[in-house]
Formats: C-alpha cells, structure tokens, sequence
C-alpha cells in the first residue's frame, strides 16, 4: 500500500514539475516579445503625444497593457493561486482624447503595469524560464553521460562545459550526470515554488497594496453614505418647499379665480381685488421657485461656470470682497455645484461669524486640483467640528475625495481652504 | 416700432408677441436661438431687441452675449434682456459700455403689461430699464455702512430706486403719487448728497447713479 501511495505521489510531483516547466516556457517564450513591443509602443506613443497623434495611440496601447497585465493576473490565479489585486480608476466618460489619455497617464496603477513591462521583460523572462532550465538541464547532464558527450567534444580537447564539470571523456560525462542528479534532486524540491516566484514578482510590481485598497474602501463607504444622507435631506428640503411655498400659492391662486369667476359679474370690484392677490400669489410662487433654483444649482452657475459664479456670489455680499479666478476650463457639473456651496457657505460664516469688512476668494487648478480659498480680515477662532457649518461642508468635499483646512488662530485672519481632485475640461 | 424677439420656450414667446403687438409695435422676428438672434440683429436693424438670457444651442448665458456683442458691433443698439433670475454680475456687463438703451428685467415683470411696454420704450429710446431687484441688492450692498446713501431720508432713497430703475421725474411722480416738482426737489437733493453731477439729460443722470452705486468700495 505504502509503496502504492509513494508511487502516486511521485508521479503527482514529476507532473507537477514538467507541468511547472512546460508552462515556465511558455510564459518566458511570450513574456519577452510582448513586454518588447507594448513597451516600445508606450514610449514611442507618449512621445508622439505633443504631435497629436499620441493622443489617440497611447489610450490604445495602454488599453493593450492592461489586457496583458489582466491576463497575468489570471494566469496567476490559475496556475498558482497567486491573487494579485488591481485598482484601476474608472475612465472619464469624455470622448475627448486629452482627457482619456491624462487620466490613463495619472492612473497609479496604469502607470505599475507600464512600469513592470522593462521588469516584466528581463526578472519576469528569468524567473519564468528557470523551472525549464531545472527540469532540462539534468536531463541533458544524462544524455551526456549515455553519450552524447562525443558529439560535443571534439578531437581537439577543448572540454564542453557542463555547468562548472568541463567533459572531456566518459569519465567526466558521468561527472557531469551526478551534477545533473544534483540538480534534479533541487529541481524535485522547488520548481513547482519557482513559477510562484515569478507570479510573485509580477504581484510586488503591479499589485495594488491589500492595506490601501481596504483604507479606500473604508473612505468610499463613508462618504457614500454621507453622499446619499445629504442627497435625501435635500430632497426632502425641496419637497417641503414646494409643498409648502409654490405648490400652495398655486392652489390659493386656483381658488382665487374660481371666486372670481363667480363675482366678475355681481360685484366687479371686490373681483378686481381678488385678481390683484392672485397675480401677487403668482409672483410670490414665481420669486419662492427662484430662490429653490438658486439653492439646488444656481443659474449662473450652469450659465458661466464656478468662476463667474463665484463673481456673482461675492457682489450679493455686503462686505468687500475681492475675487481672483484662475481656471483654464470648466470643471464637471457636480464638482463645479460642490465647490460653489462649499464657498457659498464659507463666504455665508465669514458674513455672520467673523467681524471681517474685507474678503478674498482666489480659485484656481494646480497640480489636478480645483483650490479655492477664502480669507477674511475678521476675529478669527473658527475651528471644523463642534456643529459648525464648516464639518458639514468638509463632509459634502469628501464625496469628491475634496478636503478642507482651516487656519483661524484667534484674533485673525481666517483662511479656508478647500481642495477637490478635477480635470478642467 | 420694430421688434426682434429671441425666447426659446413657445408659450413665452407667443405670449410676448401677442403682448407687444396689442401695443403697436411691429414684430420684426421672434427668433429662439443665439445664432437666429445674431443673424436677426444684422439682417433686420430693429430699433429694439428684446432677448431671454437662456438660449439654445448651448443653454448657457448665450442671449446675453449674442446682445453684448451686437451691442460692440453696433454701440447703443437698444436690448431689453429678459431673465428667470437677475445677476448684478450680468447687469454690469451690459451697463459696462455706457451709452444706454440697456434694460435687464425679471421675466415676472411682464405681469404688469403696462409696465412693462414702458420699459420697453424707454429702452428704445436709448434709456435704460433696471430690474427693482437689481437695484434693491445694490443698495443693500452699498448701505452696509458709513456711506454717502446713509444720509439719504427714506422717500429719497425710494426716489433714488426709482430713478436708478431708469424711470423719468414724470413717471417717479405718478407712481409716488407726488408732483413732479417734488420729484425734481428730491432728485437734486440725492445728487448734492452722493456728489455727484448734475444733468438734465435724464438717461446720463441714470447711468450717473448706476456707476455710483456699482462703484468698488
């Protein structure tokens, strides 16, 4: 039985092995050419991106990179159980070739998987081809000493080198096959482990690390809930509103002309004033819609974007404000709403809070970020938190992965500043 | 009188054209969209324009600046621009060149017809047609403290919002009740107080007090 078992067992292992090798080869036979061309083609596509022409060939190519990292990571998994996590970000879904093709060059981890493929291609093709080189090598150490040692050495003498073994006859051909047994017998120990060390490799290159990827989900998970809290309490608000305000005007309104209708004829007067209050009613609903408009997402806004909007918010304040906006293009539709309240409730706190007569907003895009800060001349002593309006701003922020900082030591001045990752389109 | 008018929404516009038509002006176009608008102002030469701030194609603030640039193109080209909401910052803009015949008014305003036509024929006449709103944020931003608008009395300020709103000594005097001498009074005591030039011109002295209160502090 126990010989039965051993039997089994060896056989398992020797597949094992030549399975170990067979795939090593493979890997190392693709690993090289395919690492070559995709790194050639990256570096030649990102230096034809001032031409243009970059612009629609590295999207492309990097697309291909990814296909070939995707497809290590399941061999991975596959061959050796060896999971290697990737966080690719999402694509904007912008048409616009410069966009598409900064936001793959910003990706942390499109730019690992560029990053691998010179590794890829030399300590990748290494460690990829050794089990075939353990599993053959012995093999030919024995074809030597069965004989074939006279095919390689000549009549001339010079030895053929078999590992450090120089073979020169019979006698050093068996030396050379108790190497290769040598050999072999490593070879049983490790080469399936081998394969693992070059799935391993590619994971400390590309893998994107188990702490960071869990720290972000933590951070998602918060500010998704906040995003949803906040974007029902809104709801709710505009809801009650409109119940409240508009919604009911136009029901007096209706009321008013059905009345009137009645009194047109019998007592024309008393139905002129019931028309004066219904088109008071109109406007009134007609000026309550406004300010619910301007609460959900401000005209100006949509009309000319965060700067100019920023412009009109500062005119309504009844202090000094000076404003400076530095922005190349627009940025997306919620970061661009998300920025304006943020602002808006800062500019709202230095108005009640700080004592200031002076204000400056300056907006401006650095370094991938939209940069807004607010500075009053005021009393200073504003801190985040403890219920102030400046926790729930910095919790609207962390939606868009924004942050804010406040410096107010007491006495003054006050400056807020508030930070949200964007492309400008 | 001829006018081109530019608004997207139908109900709007058909109303609007029905409105200024029971009034006698003649509609030289009603457009809904900038480029219309643009072509409509070089082709037609209305003597006024009465534009929606929101126009397609780009739904953004395209009325206003199809106006302005035909306004650059032809200085003192009277436009009424007409919005769901009033910006200072907008107000400006069309104020900034200073020839007049410049209205921007809240879209409610076309409640009160009369009201309105007038509006539409001060600006017209190269005067100017302010929305109450407008003024109103002005004055509050300006009375903030310690400025010249503080020594005014109260019926002199409600004159001042009145006469910055662009209406003539005659139509402050029929809406206050007053006669215009009184008017005449009270305008030359704003003036002295905020210092500034006298004119008999009505529409200078608007943008006068226009540019004083819009004036950086």
């Amino acid at each position: 039985m126990d010989t039965d078992k051993d039997r089994a067992a060896f056989r398992t292992r020797a597949r094992e092995a030549l399975l170990a090798a067979v795939q090593g080869l493979v890997l190392a036979v693709v690993v090289l050419p395919c690492g070559v061309a995709f790194l050639v083609l990256t570096l030649v596509s990102i230096v034809l991106i001032p031409l243009g022409v970059g612009l629609f060939t590295t999207p492309a190519v990097l697309t291909g990179v990814r296909a070939l990292a995707d497809a290590r990571r399941r061999l991975a998994a596959e061959w050796c159980g060896v999971r290697i996590p990737a966080a690719y970000r999402p694509l904007p879904e912008s048409a616009n070739p410069w966009t598409r093709t900064v936001a793959l060059l910003r990706d942390p981890q499109v730019r690992r998987d560029v990053l691998w493929l010179p590794v890829d291609m030399t300590a990748g093709f290494v460690t990829a081809l050794l089990p075939a080189v353990l599993v053959f090598y012995p093999v030919e150490g024995f074809l030597l000493a069965a004989g074939l040692w006279r095919a390689y050495v000549p009549g001339s003498g010079d030895p053929y080198w078999y590992g450090f073994v120089p073979v020169t006859g019979q006698a050093t051909a068996l030396g050379a096959a108790a190497l290769g047994a040598l050999v072999l017998v490593g070879t049983w120990r490790f080469v399936p482990r081998l394969l693992t060390v070059h799935f391993t490799l590619t994971r400390a290159v590309i893998g994107a690390s188990r702490a960071a990827l869990a720290e972000r989900v933590q951070v998602l998970t918060e500010t998704r809930r906040d995003a949803v809290d906040t974007s029902a309490a809104e709801l709710r608000r505009i809801e009650r509103d409109l119940h409240d305000g508009a919604q009911a005007r136009l029901v007096a309104m209706g009321m008013d002309l059905g009345t009137i209708e009645m009194l047109v004829e019998r007592d024309p007067a008393q139905a002129k004033k019931l028309l004066a209050q219904a088109r008071r009613n109109s406007a009134e609903a007609l000026e309550e819609l406004r300010d619910l408009v301007r609460g959900i997402h401000p005209p100006v806004l949509a009309e000319r974007g965060l700067g100019d909007a920023v412009r009109a918010l500062a005119l309504r304040l009844p202090l000094a404000t000076e404003v400076t906006v530095e922005l190349p293009g627009r940025a997306d539709a919620p970061v661009e709403s998300a920025a304006y309240f943020a602002v808006n409730e800062v500019l709202t706190n230095a108005v009640k809070h700080s004592g200031a007569d002076r204000v400056r907003v300056d907006v401006y895009h650095t370094d991938g970020r939209l940069r807004v800060t607010v500075t009053d001349n005021g009393r200073g002593g504003a801190a985040v938190g403890a219920g102030s309006g400046l926790a729930g701003i910095e919790r609207r922020l962390g939606t868009f992965d924004g942050v804010l900082a406040v410096s107010s030591p007491a006495g003054g001045p006050t400056m807020v500043t508030l930070e949200i990752p964007c492309v400008l389109s | 009188m001829r006018v081109v008018l530019a608004e997207d929404l139908f109900l709007l516009r058909d109303g609007l054209v029905r409105m200024l038509e029971a009034y006698g002006f003649e509609i030289a176009a009603a457009v809904e969209s900038g480029p219309e608008l643009t072509r409509a102002l070089e082709e037609l030469r209305p003597d006024v324009a009465v534009v929606d701030v929101r126009l397609p194609p780009t739904h953004t603030d395209e009325g206003l600046q199809c106006a302005l640039a035909a306004r650059r193109a032809r200085p003192g080209l009277p436009v009424l621009v007409l919005s769901q909401h009033v910006e200072q910052l907008y107000a400006r803009e069309l104020l900034a060149d200073g020839t007049g015949g410049v209205g921007y008014l809240l879209k409610d305003r076309v409640f009160d017809a009369e009201q309105f036509v007038d509006a539409v024929r001060r600006v017209a006449a190269g005067g100017t047609a302010m929305d109450p709103q407008v003024i109103q944020q002005l004055l509050s931003r300006r009375s903030a403290g310690g400025t010249p608008l503080d020594r005014l009395t109260p019926r002199e300020r409600e004159v001042l919002e009145l006469m910055a709103q662009g209406r003539s000594n005659a139509g402050i005097a029929a809406q206050l009740v007053v006669t215009e001498r009184a008017i005449a009074k009270h305008t030359s005591n704003i003036f002295a107080k905020l210092q500034l030039e006298v004119s008999d011109d009505d529409n200078r002295r608007v943008l006068a007090v226009l540019a004083h209160l819009d004036r950086d502090r």
